[in-house]
């Protein structure tokens, strides 16, 4: 969809830059570690059920989603899609805003 | 889960991080992808999810309180979809039975 994806190469790399700056130094390495403690910690949240409310930047939420009847979509045939619970993005107003406001080139989609 | 919950569990794990530092960590972590994000770029974290930038159309919705036709300019709007891990970690736990695909 985008031309330029972001992954933890760069998040590491930012965090380094100001790790430099700061008084206690990290590694590389330990930035990267840094990065997956943050995403574990949210993750293991998530698990358990729990809402993650980062404020500034938006909430991750576990829904709890009915079974309902889906469709296989090469088939065609009905099949049964168990309950199941799923996580949710609800994107802070600031961030919101921030994204929404963004100059972009064509439209997309 | 709190933000302050969130860095008090971190600066529990970095112990050569005064509290500070790891809060200016976070900082920059959530910085770092909402700048993306409003570049119209894209965040991919394998694993965890990837957050990216969807299109909405312009439409002509109401006002709620007085009923009012308004419309309502296209615009983008950030979007999470959860990585493979993520999304069985969080149904593992799920009520009722194992999901079949």
């Amino acid at each position: 969809m985008t031309e330029t994806t972001i992954t933890r190469v760069e998040l590491v790399e930012a965090l380094l830059a100001s790790a430099e700056t700061g008084r206690s130094k990290l590694s590389r390495q330990e930035c990267a570690r840094f990065l997956e403690a943050a995403l574990e910690s949210i993750s293991q949240t998530l698990a358990a059920g729990d809402v993650v409310k980062l404020s500034r930047f938006g909430n991750f939420v576990v829904r709890a989603k009915r079974q309902r009847v889906g469709r296989n979509p090469k088939t065609g045939k009905a099949v049964a899609i168990t309950p199941r619970r799923v996580v949710t993005f609800r994107p802070s107003p600031m961030l919101r805003q921030q994204v929404g406001a963004a100059p972009r080139g064509q439209k997309r989609l | 889960m709190l933000r302050s919950e969130l860095l008090t569990h971190l600066h529990a794990q970095f112990p050569t991080l005064t509290l500070r530092a790891t809060e200016a960590m976070l900082d920059v972590l959530f910085a770092e992808i909402s700048a993306a994000l409003e570049r119209g770029e894209r965040v991919e974290l394998r694993g965890f999810g990837a957050f990216s930038v969807r299109q909405r159309k312009a439409r002509t919705g109401r006002n709620p309180r007085t009923g009012e036709i308004v419309s309502v300019d296209q615009k983008c709007v950030p979007f999470f979809k959860p990585g493979k891990d993520l999304r069985e970690r969080v149904n593992r736990a799920a009520p009722g039975e194992e999901h079949a695909r």
